[in-house]
């Protein structure tokens, strides 16, 4: 287990988010923390790399107690793609250049900079290179932020919901482009997802938390229309389409 | 496989390309710095040729010209550089840490705070001011204590700043609000204090508060350069989580920057600097808040080049202003820290109103 998480709790003075909170990941996995506004999917998101301190629990990265860790220790191993990023006055090549920012020591190397041309390239940005983000369209600057996570060369990496103010062909691009990067760099993803049939489209694993609890995890198996139903208290069906299982509303 | 490697590579040289301009620009900016430097040295009451400088400077020549060069023009040449160098990269690096593009070291209550402690000094224990060129008939009874009380008011200025951010919890984005309102109470302060003295030390804090680099000589050139360039070198040092703050503190997290730490130490020195240069040389507007705002608009906010291009235009403006404040009415030198205000707003202004934003 590259990431293993147990009994996490956290809480905002006496409201509490998260309530022993548990599962664990494997390299090339992508795991997808689906349930409703405020259950607690980015909280649970962020105290794994330690943006938020949880108050129980315990966070193994690669049998490394994560609370243990310096920042850069697990910023070695793990990357985290935020919900909000700021566009400023830089350079696509800058912005996923930083991505490189613990593995340089003074200065980027030659070996750096021919990786994030490559990651470019592997992104579709090669030709938005000496652009600036603060002329990209949102699908662009969402892709330059996951393209620095990826320049990170994490063995695990973390997403907040990737695909929000993406349009359809972009949803699918973003996630293809993860997926693919996950399968080939053996990488494991822990991504909070929103839509329910993109993240049955290219998860393996999924935790649906209710309420600050988990409420079901596992494969593709738990997403029955039982579940969903009950974990986002919306009734649902479930059906197979051209060989995908897909989530309505009923 | 080979014609892929060329469009990788051809990738990279682009960048370096792109690099290289930055570069160049920081280079011109030396070059143009070191002509001024030159300009500044020959000029004065008795004019020199730059090649007598030159010689002067490489020891192959003695007497009146050496005396004047050595004495005279070259303190005060390097003081308005140092100086220029550590305001302008301390409110680059305040301006990034803090995420406001107001802060810097004139906006955030430091100087106020010496100048206020200058004051407590010259009135309370009598100490006096530093005598300066055009500024002979004030009374000087210890320059020292008033230095040190200058330094140790800016110093504690900036505990609190540090202290309301770390343990009150107060936003990196509000503490400009919180500086600006601590610069007013100081201010208030040495009102009072000036209010209850008699004119003459009235006379000695005003003169006091107007920036002059020719207080500088050897000795306080020589402290004021230690804690410049080893707070540069810290600043050098951190450019990467400089550059990673300026995407956002979670992000900067997620790259393995300790956020907190980075702040508390890069205040620390930009105060350090700030709390340095104003109780040796008094109050020097504007360098710090124009400097890096200039060289933004040139080569962008890549802190791997802002923070010694900042520097370097820093050393350019303030230099300009002193020797401009020395030649314009000569033989009377106007205080520079009236002069780089006067030139800054407007150029400042000019910038936010053509809005262009460069490379």
């Amino acid at each position: 287990m590259i990431l293993s998480v147990k009994g996490i709790e956290f809480s905002y003075s006496s409201r509490t988010i998260l309530d022993k909170v548990g599962f664990s990941v494997q390299k090339g996995e992508f795991l997808s923390i689906l349930g409703n506004n405020g259950a607690g999917k980015s909280t649970l998101l962020k105290t794994l790399n330690r943006i938020l301190l949880p108050k129980k629990g315990n966070i193994l990265l690669d049998n490394q107690e994560v609370s243990k860790l310096s920042r850069l220790a697990i910023a070695l191993k793990m990357a985290y793609v935020s919900q909000h990023y700021e566009s400023n006055r830089q350079t696509v090549f800058d912005a996923v250049l930083l991505g490189r920012k613990p593995h340089i020591k003074w200065e980027a190397t030659a070996s750096d900079l021919a990786l994030v041309q490559e990651i470019l390239a592997k992104t579709g940005l090669k030709e938005f290179a000496l652009r600036y983000l603060d002329e990209l369209s949102g699908g662009e600057l969402q892709k330059v932020i996951i393209a620095r996570a990826l320049a990170q060369e994490p063995e695990v990496l973390l997403l907040d919901e990737p695909t929000s103010n993406l349009d359809l062909r972009n949803q699918i691009e973003v996630l293809r482009t993860i997926h693919n990067a996950a399968k080939e760099k053996n990488i494991a993803v822990v991504a909070v997802m929103h839509d329910l049939n993109l993240a049955l489209r290219f998860s393996d694993k999924f935790l649906l938390l209710q309420n600050t609890k988990v409420f079901a995890a596992g494969g593709s198996e738990v997403m029955t229309a039982e579940n969903i139903s009950q974990a986002y208290g919306v009734p649902v069906r479930v059906e197979r389409v051209q060989n995908q299982i897909v989530v309505i509303p009923s | 496989m080979v014609g892929n490697e060329t469009v990788t590579d051809g990738g990279v040289i682009h960048y370096l390309r792109y690099t290289w301009k930055k570069k160049l620009i920081l280079l011109g900016l030396l070059v143009m710095t070191a002509v001024l430097a030159l300009y500044a040295i020959c000029a004065g009451s008795a004019e020199l040729s730059p090649w007598q400088v030159l010689l002067t400077l490489f020891g192959q020549t003695e007497g009146q010209s050496q005396i004047i060069i050595w004495s005279i023009r070259l303190p005060r040449v390097l003081a308005a550089m140092v100086a220029g160098i550590g305001l302008a990269v301390a409110g680059a690096v305040m301006q990034n840490i803090l995420r406001n593009p107001l802060a810097s070291p004139s906006t955030l209550g430091i100087a106020q705070g010496a100048a206020f402690g200058a004051a407590l000094a010259i009135i309370g224990l009598g100490a006096g001011s530093t005598p300066s060129t055009g500024g002979g008939a004030l009374l000087i009874n210890n320059p020292y204590i008033v230095t040190i009380f200058a330094f140790v008011a800016a110093m504690l200025t900036t505990m609190i700043i540090l202290f309301l951010a770390q343990y009150k919890g107060v936003s990196p984005e509000s503490m400009v609000l919180a500086g600006v309102a601590l610069g007013s109470l100081f201010s208030a302060a040495t009102m009072l204090l000036q209010y209850f003295t008699n004119d003459v030390n009235v006379a000695a804090i005003v003169f006091w508060t107007f920036g002059d680099i020719g207080r500088a000589s050897w000795g306080e050139l020589g402290i004021m350069s230690c804690v410049v360039f080893s707070s540069l070198l810290f600043f050098l040092f951190n450019r990467w989580n400089y550059n990673a703050l300026d995407s956002g503190a979670e992000t900067a997290k997620g790259l393995g920057v300790n956020v907190e730490k980075t702040r508390q130490w890069g205040m620390f020195f930009a105060s350090l600097i700030t709390a340095t240069v104003v109780s040796f040389l008094g109050i020097v507007a504007f360098i710090g808040l124009v400097a890096p705002h200039l060289v933004k608009r040139l080569i962008g906010g890549d802190n791997r080049f802002l923070i010694p291009a900042s520097g370097v235009m820093g050393a350019l403006l303030l230099l300009a202003a002193d020797t401009l404040a020395r030649r314009i009415i000569a033989p009377v030198v106007l205080p520079v820290g009236a002069v780089t205000s006067f030139l800054g707003a407007p150029l400042f202004l000019y910038l936010l109103v053509r809005g262009s934003k460069l490379g």
